[in-house]
């Protein structure tokens, strides 16, 4: 799984060099050549396995196989699985990481530093070995559950988590915001829930949609400890019809990014119209 | 709560900014302050302390121990004397080097291209493209590439009408260079996401000093361009080694374990194919891997130390 440090996922600005400012304005052919040829490298693999999810097994276009996804037997459970778990490990990584960077930013910022190797960690200790480790030390209780899976995501969450919220708060005035409401008389939680929580908002919409793109495209662990999320159902009804394969993996791909794509263009708007109020 | 006081100076406690201890003279005090400090912050070491130091300990614990439980080092000596799972070591750091440096170069073109273009459009859909490919991985693209490449899909039955179908001139998607090619895919979007801020850093000005003072685009990218940018690129090359290193869904759905790199090997035993007098050859593999990346993550943590007293 390639899932490492990309913070900047959803706040993915793009740098706006002015370069074209001086007195030249050339075009540029191989810039264009290159976003071109790495278009086509993006899209007609997705293309391809589009067009095959619409065949049937002669090879004719046919819509059968999206037709008969809900029918598969174990899509649904194995796709209700990959929710519940998805939604667990959000919970848990927002509920364990949210109020210890928030006290982090303001009392112990050296702790920072360490905060960022350790949450480096994730990626030095890959999850086909931190599984193996994990299979042996967990008690068998917590073996015979599902949400032991849950439990290693929110460590493999945790980088994209500390990073996107750690861009965040280093954008804002924590103290001040922090004693203001204090001093106002907020307890706090209402603090945390009613000042910071709003204002850290993008960076907690994509601490989630990176958590759930994780968990729901997680193969390695799942596939392992045994359980059938979706990513791992998908690969073993390969064997039974690789049409319908397709036609999930790439409905599960596509979903994952219309869903990016919306929240990014759901928060660009409205901080758009935010700085819109306060300039006028 | 007491205000902070921003006058806190650099020998305060590690922990404490708003430490009013000045000079030393409680160290006992400062000790307890310090450590009251910390408590809201042991959440957090618990939780990795158990999701990710236990189990690396006790799989480098049982790397040196033999089915008994006594100390050994047979199962590192078996692994280094040749034989499959060295092949797969060997497979795995093939793969992990041509899928980190390939992808680093054309990454760090494509990073510049989409920061360079005019046409919003397309720099908006490479960019969200990047973001999704390189984090949602494994299976699916494993599934496109069969769609795209496979031995009847539709560019190679494309090239084939060409006269170049890549299966008849040595390609094949289920064989270490195949995996490799697929690999790209999620390498390439990676190193855009990972470089984009340290291009961010590369300012214009400098560019126009440059142009200012007689030098040619070649020189400046001799002398400016590259020296600032180069611990980056060679910094996110090695993240990209780990990343290549570790994969395992995308090989596995693809090939079904019919590879020998290090991960498929640790995914076999894990399913339970193991030889008899080498229960714990696993644990082995899981340390090899863990050395090599700490190695490459060193590289990582080094050179963009290095790099960011640039592009602050």
């Amino acid at each position: 799984m390639a899932s490492v440090v990309a913070d900047n996922i959803v706040d993915f600005e793009l740098p706006m060099v002015p370069l074209d400012l001086t007195k030249r304005r050339r075009i540029h052919w191989g810039r264009g050549l290159i976003l071109w040829l790495a278009a086509a490298y993006f899209i007609i693999p997705i293309y391809a396995a589009l067009k095959f999810s619409l065949q049937d097994i002669s090879g004719k276009f046919s819509l059968s196989p999206i037709t008969a996804i809900p029918s598969q037997p174990g899509l649904a459970a194995a796709f209700f699985l990959s929710m519940r778990l998805a939604f667990v490990t959000l919970a848990i990584v927002l509920f364990l990481m949210v109020p210890t960077m928030i006290y982090v930013h303001m009392k112990m910022p050296r702790f920072r530093r360490f905060m960022e190797v350790v949450t480096i960690l994730p990626i030095v200790i890959p999850p086909i070995v931190l599984i193996l480790g994990v299979l042996e030390a967990a008690p068998l209780w917590l073996k015979s559950s599902p949400y032991l899976l849950s439990l290693v995501y929110v460590v493999l969450a945790m980088p994209f988590v500390y990073r996107s919220l750690d861009s965040g708060l280093g954008a804002l005035d924590v103290k001040t915001l922090v004693e203001a409401a204090r001093s106002l008389g907020s307890g706090w939680i209402s603090t945390i829930w009613r000042v910071l929580v709003p204002n850290l908002r993008s960076a907690l919409l994509s601490a989630t949609v990176l958590t759930l793109a994780l968990v729901l495209g997680e193969f390695t662990m799942a596939s392992l400890d045994l359980w059938e999320t979706l990513p791992v159902w998908i690969v073993d009804f390969d064997q039974t019809n690789a049409h319908i394969s397709t036609a999930v993996a790439m409905l599960s791909l596509l979903g994952t990014w219309a869903l990016l794509t919306l929240i990014v263009s759901i928060d660009r708007s409205n901080s758009r119209r935010r700085r819109r109020n306060r300039a006028s | 709560m007491k205000i902070p006081s921003p006058l806190s100076d650099g020998t305060s406690t590690p922990s404490g900014v708003d430490d009013k201890d000045r000079g030393g003279r409680h160290i006992t005090g400062t000790l307890v302050r310090s450590l009251r400090t910390s408590v809201p912050v042991l959440p957090f070491l618990a939780y990795i302390t158990l999701g990710l130091l236990v189990p690396t300990l006790v799989i480098i614990n049982l790397a040196f121990r033999s089915d008994r439980g006594a100390l050994t080092l047979s199962n590192i000596s078996t692994i280094v004397h040749g034989g499959e799972y060295l092949t797969g070591f060997e497979n795995s750091i093939k793969l992990a080097l041509a899928t980190s440096i390939i992808p680093a170069v054309l990454g760090t073109m494509l990073a510049y291209a989409i920061a360079q273009s005019r046409f919003e459009f397309l720099k908006r859909l490479v960019a969200t493209a990047s973001g999704v490919l390189a984090n949602f991985g494994g299976v699916n693209l494993a599934f496109m590439f069969v769609a795209t490449f496979g031995a009847n899909a539709i560019v190679t039955s494309w090239l084939a009408r060409l006269g170049l179908n890549p299966w008849s001139h040595g390609f094949d998607l289920y064989k270490l260079w195949g995996v490799a090619f697929v690999y790209f895919y999620f390498q390439v979007p990676l190193m855009v996401l990972i470089i984009t801020p340290a291009l961010n850093g590369l300012r214009p000005a400098w560019r126009e000093a440059a142009e200012n003072l007689g030098a040619s685009r070649w020189r400046y990218w001799r002398h400016v361009g590259v020296p600032v940018l180069m611990p980056s690129v060679l910094g996110s090359t090695f993240l990209l080694f780990g990343s290549g290193l570790s994969a395992y869904a995308t090989t596995e759905a693809l090939t079904g374990g019919t590879i020998a790199i290090t991960p498929i090997q640790i995914g076999a035993y894990l399913q339970g194919n193991v030889i008899s007098g080498e229960e714990h050859i696993g644990y082995a593999l899981g340390f090899g891997m863990i050395v090599l990346l700490l190695i490459s993550i060193l590289g990582y943590v080094l050179l963009r130390a290095r790099s960011s007293k640039w592009l602050q």
